[in-house]
C-alpha cells in the first residue's frame, strides 16, 4: 500500500509541471499560434521563482514572480511572431534558447543547496483521513491548481463564447477578422497565457518537484509538453492523461533503479519519454479526429487585409 | 425620403490597379439592386467599402441619410447592413448554431439561438439543422447558414456577391424566392453578379462597372440582355464556333466500373462508375461540388492510383495503376482546378512552371535544364496563347487568374496531348478570356484530342461539350448528347433524383432544395 501510495503521489505532481505547460500551449495552438519555446520560458520561470525564494519573498510571490517571467519570455515571441510577423518555428525555437541562456546567466550566483520546498496542504478532515488523506490531500496547492486549470481550460474552450471565438480564430484568422474579431490582440493573449502557465510550470519545477537550482533543470519536459499538445490531438481531457502516463512512467522508473533493475539507467530515465511519445502516436492516428480538432491556421502568421 | 444606402464618388486604388473610380449608386428600401461587371470590374472591393471590410480613398457613404464616418464591419452590422460572401465565411470545425452565435449580438444562449434559427430558416423556405457541423453540409447548405445568420440580425440591407456560382439551377430558384420574400417585407438587397440572366430576373435596377468604373445604370426587366453586355464587356462580345464533332471509332479514355474509397471524411466513395470518352469528342462532367469529382478527378490524373489497373484504359492501356508521368506518357494532359499550387507554382518563373510538365519536349536534357530552350518554349505559348505575362521570367503568381490559366492550358495543349483532362477550365476567369479558353479546348478536340472537362457552370458545360455526364453520390449517369437534354434534366439528375432505382434515397450531399 505505500509503495501504491508513493507512485500514485509521485505521478501526480512529477504530472504537475507538464499539465501546466501543456495546457497552455493548448490554448497558444488553438488560438493559431506555435510557440516552439516552452522550454525556455518554464526555464525563466523556475530561475525567477527560485531566486525570489532565495531572495526572502514569501511562495506565492516567489510563484507568481516565476509565472511573470514566462509571461514576459512570450510576450517577446509575441511580438516577434504576431507584430512582426516573423517565422513562428523560428522565433520559438530562438525562445527556446534564449531562455535557456538568460536562466542559465541569472543562475550564476544561486550555489547549489536546495530550498525548503513548497509545503503540502493540510485540510482540517480530508487530509487527516485514513488512506485518502495521504493519497489525495496533501498535495502541494500547485497540485490543485493545475486541476483547477484543467476544468477551467475545458469549460473556457467548449462552453464559453470567448472560448469558441478563440478555437475559430486558430481555424481562420480571415474569417474571423472579417466577422469584425481582433485576431492578433486574441493571440496575443493566448500567447500571455501559454508564457504564464509556462512560467508556472517552470517555477512549479524550482520550488516544490525539486527545490534547487540546477542550469536546464527542465530536461527537456517544456519540448515533452509541446509533444504532448500535438499528439493528444489538441483536446485537454488527452492532455491530462498524457501528463500523467509521463509522471506514472517517471517515477516508475525511479522505483526501478532504486530496486536495482539490470538496466543502465540512462535508458530507464528515457523510457518516460519514449513511452509517452509511443502511446500518443497510437491514440493519434485517427485523422478525422485529428482534422477535426487541429487548428487549421497552426503557425501561420496572419495580417489583417484592408 | 432618403435612400437606403448611397454611394458619392466613391474611389479606391491598389498598388497598380484603379479597383474603383468615382462610384456612385443608390439604392431604396425593398430594391433588389444589381451590381453587374466582369471579373476584375471592382464588384467585389465596392462591396467591401459598403460593408467597411476596405476604406475607400475618398467619396462618401450614406445610410438612410446619415454620412457614414470610421466605417468598420461592427459599424456595419450596427446600422444593419449585412453580407454574405462568395467564399463563405463559415468555421468548418464548429456546427451551424456556434458559427451564428459567433456574429450574433445577442447572449450567449445556444439552445435558444438554435430554435431561432430553425424558425427563420423555415419562414424563408430553407431549413437548416442548427446543429450540424458546417464541414458536413454542401455548399448549398452553408449558403443557407450565411444567409439565416444576416436575417437573423433583421438587416436592413444584404449584400449577396456571387449567390449563385456554386448552386444547381432548382437551387437558384428557391433562393430568388427568399429574396423576393425578403424585399417585399422592406429589406433592400444588393445583388453582385456577372450573369445576365438571373439579374434580369431578379433585380428592379442595376448598376454596371467596367474597369472600376460606372458604365451605366438599367431597369435590367426593361433592357436586352445585348445592351447590358455591352455596358459590360465594352467592345464586341467574343463568339464560339463549335463544329460537329467527329468522334474517333475507338475511346481514347475508358472507365469500367470505377469504385473507390474517399480518402477522408470530407470525401465522398466512388461507385461503379464507367465511361468513354473518344478522340475528336468533348465529354463534360456536371454535378454540385462536393459530390466526388475530387476523388474522380484524382484517380484520373494519376494523383491516386487505384489497384485495378483496368478500370481506367487510356489508348487501350491499363492506366489505373500507373503514376501521373507514366500516364502522360500515354499522352495525357491535366489542367488541375488549383491554379496556383497544383497547376503552376506560384513563385517559380513561367519557364520553370513550362518544364514541369514540358520536359520530354527538349526542355531537359542528360538530366539538365536547356533554358533557352524552356525559355523559347514558354514564350511559343505567351504568343500563341495570349498571356498578357512580363516575359517567360514572369513568376506564375505575378500573373492575373485569367492570364495563368490560358498559360496552364496553353501549356498543355503544347504537349499535343491525347487525352486533355481540365478540372473547372474557367473559374473566376474574365468573360473574355473565358471565351478563348472555351474556344482552344473546342478546337484541341475538334483536331482529333480527346477531351474531358468537369465543370460546376453548365452554361459552360453546354456551351462546349458533345457529351454530358452528371456526378451525383459519387455515381455518374449515363451519357447525355448535349443536343437532345436541357438544363432541366441535368438540374435533376445533380440533385440526385431520377437516377437508378440502387440509389438510396438518404443522400443528403446533393439536395439542395
Amino acid at each position: 500500500m505505500e509503495l501504491f501510495t508513493a507512485i500514485f503521489t509521485g505521478t501526480i505532481v512529477a504530472a504537475t509541471p507538464l499539465i501546466f505547460a501543456a495546457l497552455g500551449e493548448l490554448v497558444v495552438e488553438k488560438s493559431g499560434v506555435l510557440n516552439l519555446g516552452i522550454e525556455g520560458m518554464m526555464l525563466m520561470g523556475a530561475a525567477l521563482a527560485f531566486w525570489a525564494v532565495t531572495a526572502g519573498y514569501s511562495m506565492p510571490v516567489a510563484i507568481l514572480a516565476g509565472a511573470l517571467a514566462g509571461a514576459a519570455a512570450s510576450l517577446l515571441f509575441g511580438v516577434l511572431a504576431l507584430t512582426f510577423l516573423t517565422n513562428q518555428y523560428a522565433a520559438g525555437l530562438a525562445l527556446a534558447i534564449f531562455g535557456s541562456g538568460v536562466s542559465a546567466f541569472i543562475g550564476r550566483g544561486f550555489g547549489s543547496d536546495p530550498i525548503e520546498a513548497l509545503h503540502g496542504v493540510n485540510i482540517a478532515i480530508l487530509s487527516g483521513l485514513p488512506v485518502l488523506g495521504p493519497l489525495l490531500f496533501r498535495f502541494d496547492p500547485l497540485v490543485y491548481l493545475a486541476l483547477a486549470m484543467f476544468v477551467a481550460i475545458s469549460w473556457f474552450l467548449y462552453r464559453t463564447k470567448a472560448g469558441l471565438i478563440l478555437r475559430t480564430v486558430g481555424e481562420s484568422p480571415q474569417t474571423s477578422h472579417a466577422i469584425g474579431y481582433p485576431v492578433i490582440r486574441i493571440r496575443y493573449m493566448a500567447v500571455l497565457f501559454g508564457g504564464l502557465m509556462a512560467g508556472l510550470a517552470g517555477a512549479y519545477l524550482s520550488v516544490a518537484y525539486t527545490p534547487l537550482w540546477v542550469e536546464n533543470m527542465t530536461a527537456g519536459k517544456g519540448w515533452i509538453a509541446l509533444a504532448l499538445v500535438v499528439f493528444a490531438t489538441w483536446r485537454p481531457l488527452r492532455v491530462l492523461l498524457g501528463a500523467w502516463l509521463f509522471g506514472g512512467m517517471t517515477i516508475l522508473q525511479l522505483q526501478g533503479q532504486a530496486l536495482g533493475l539490470q538496466v543502465p539507467s540512462e535508458l530507464l530515465s528515457a523510457l518516460p519519454y519514449l513511452a509517452t511519445i509511443v502511446v500518443l502516436v497510437l491514440i493519434s492516428r485517427n485523422r478525422q479526429m485529428l482534422a477535426l480538432h487541429f487548428p487549421a491556421s497552426l503557425a501561420k502568421p496572419f495580417r489583417p487585409a484592408g | 425620403m432618403h435612400p437606403r444606402l448611397e454611394l458619392r464618388n466613391i474611389s479606391k486604388r491598389y498598388p497598380g490597379v484603379v479597383a474603383n473610380d468615382d462610384v456612385s449608386l443608390s439604392i431604396q428600401p425593398g430594391e433588389i439592386h444589381a451590381v453587374l461587371g466582369e471579373n476584375g470590374a471592382g464588384k467585389s472591393t465596392l462591396m467591401k467599402i459598403i460593408y467597411g471590410a476596405a476604406h475607400a480613398d475618398s467619396g462618401e457613404i450614406y445610410c438612410d441619410g446619415n454620412l457614414i464616418l470610421a466605417h468598420n464591419p461592427a459599424m456595419s452590422r450596427a446600422l444593419g447592413i449585412e453580407m454574405v460572401y462568395q467564399h463563405f465565411a463559415l468555421f468548418e470545425s464548429v456546427s451551424v448554431v456556434e458559427n451564428i452565435a459567433l456574429s450574433a449580438s445577442s447572449a450567449f444562449n445556444l439552445p435558444s439561438l438554435a430554435e431561432k434559427i430553425r424558425e427563420l430558416s423555415l419562414r424563408y423556405g430553407m431549413p437548416i439543422d442548427p446543429h450540424r457541423q458546417v464541414h458536413d453540409l454542401s455548399v448549398g447548405e452553408r449558403q443557407r447558414v450565411e444567409i439565416v445568420r444576416c436575417l437573423l440580425q433583421a438587416p436592413k440591407l444584404l449584400i449577396l456577391d456571387e449567390p449563385t456560382s456554386v448552386l444547381t439551377p432548382q437551387a437558384v430558384v428557391k433562393l430568388f424566392d427568399t429574396l423576393r420574400q425578403l424585399a417585399a417585407e422592406g429589406c433592400s438587397i444588393v445583388y453582385i453578379s456577372h450573369k445576365l440572366d438571373e439579374v434580369q430576373e431578379l433585380c428592379d435596377t442595376a448598376t454596371v462597372l467596367r474597369n472600376g468604373k460606372v458604365t451605366g445604370t438599367a431597369r435590367p426587366k426593361e433592357t436586352t440582355s445585348l445592351e447590358l453586355a455591352r455596358m459590360m464587356v465594352g467592345s464586341k462580345l467574343p463568339e464560339m464556333h463549335v463544329s460537329p464533332a467527329a468522334p474517333s471509332e475507338k475511346p481514347v479514355l475508358e472507365v469500367r466500373d470505377l469504385s473507390a474509397k474517399a480518402r477522408d471524411h470530407f470525401g465522398v466513395d466512388l461507385k461503379d462508375v464507367s465511361f468513354n470518352v473518344h478522340g475528336g469528342e468533348i465529354v463534360g462532367l456536371a454535378g454540385v461540388s462536393g459530390n466526388g469529382q475530387a476523388e474522380l478527378i484524382a484517380l484520373l490524373s494519376g494523383e491516386r492510383r487505384h489497384g485495378q489497373g483496368d478500370a481506367i484504359k487510356i489508348n487501350g492501356t491499363p492506366a489505373a495503376s500507373l503514376r501521373p508521368d507514366e500516364r502522360r506518357k500515354l499522352g495525357l494532359a491535366f489542367v488541375p482546378e488549383e491554379r496556383l499550387g497544383r497547376g503552376a507554382v506560384p513563385s517559380h518563373t513561367l519557364w520553370e512552371n513550362a518544364v514541369l510538365t514540358a520536359h520530354r519536349f527538349g526542355t531537359v536534357r542528360k538530366g539538365l535544364v536547356d533554358r533557352r530552350r524552356a525559355a523559347a518554349f514558354a514564350s511559343g505559348i505567351i504568343d500563341r496563347f495570349k498571356v498578357k505575362a512580363n516575359g517567360p521570367a514572369a513568376t506564375a503568381q505575378s500573373l492575373s487568374g485569367g492570364n495563368l490559366q490560358k498559360y496552364i492550358v496553353g501549356r498543355e495543349i503544347a504537349l499535343a496531348p491525347k487525352l486533355l483532362l481540365v478540372s473547372q477550365p474557367t473559374w473566376g476567369v474574365d468573360v473574355g478570356a473565358s471565351a478563348f479558353i472555351r474556344q482552344t479546348i473546342v478546337d484541341l478536340s475538334r483536331a482529333g484530342t480527346a477531351v474531358f472537362v468537369v465543370s460546376e457552370e453548365l452554361d459552360e458545360l453546354f456551351e462546349i461539350c458533345d457529351r454530358l455526364l452528371v456526378i451525383c453520390q459519387g455515381r455518374v449517369s449515363p451519357p447525355l448528347l448535349r443536343t437532345s437534354t436541357d438544363r432541366e434534366e441535368i438540374g435533376l439528375l445533380m440533385t440526385g433524383r431520377t437516377m437508378g432505382k440502387d440509389q438510396t434515397g438518404s443522400s443528403s450531399v446533393a439536395l439542395q432544395d
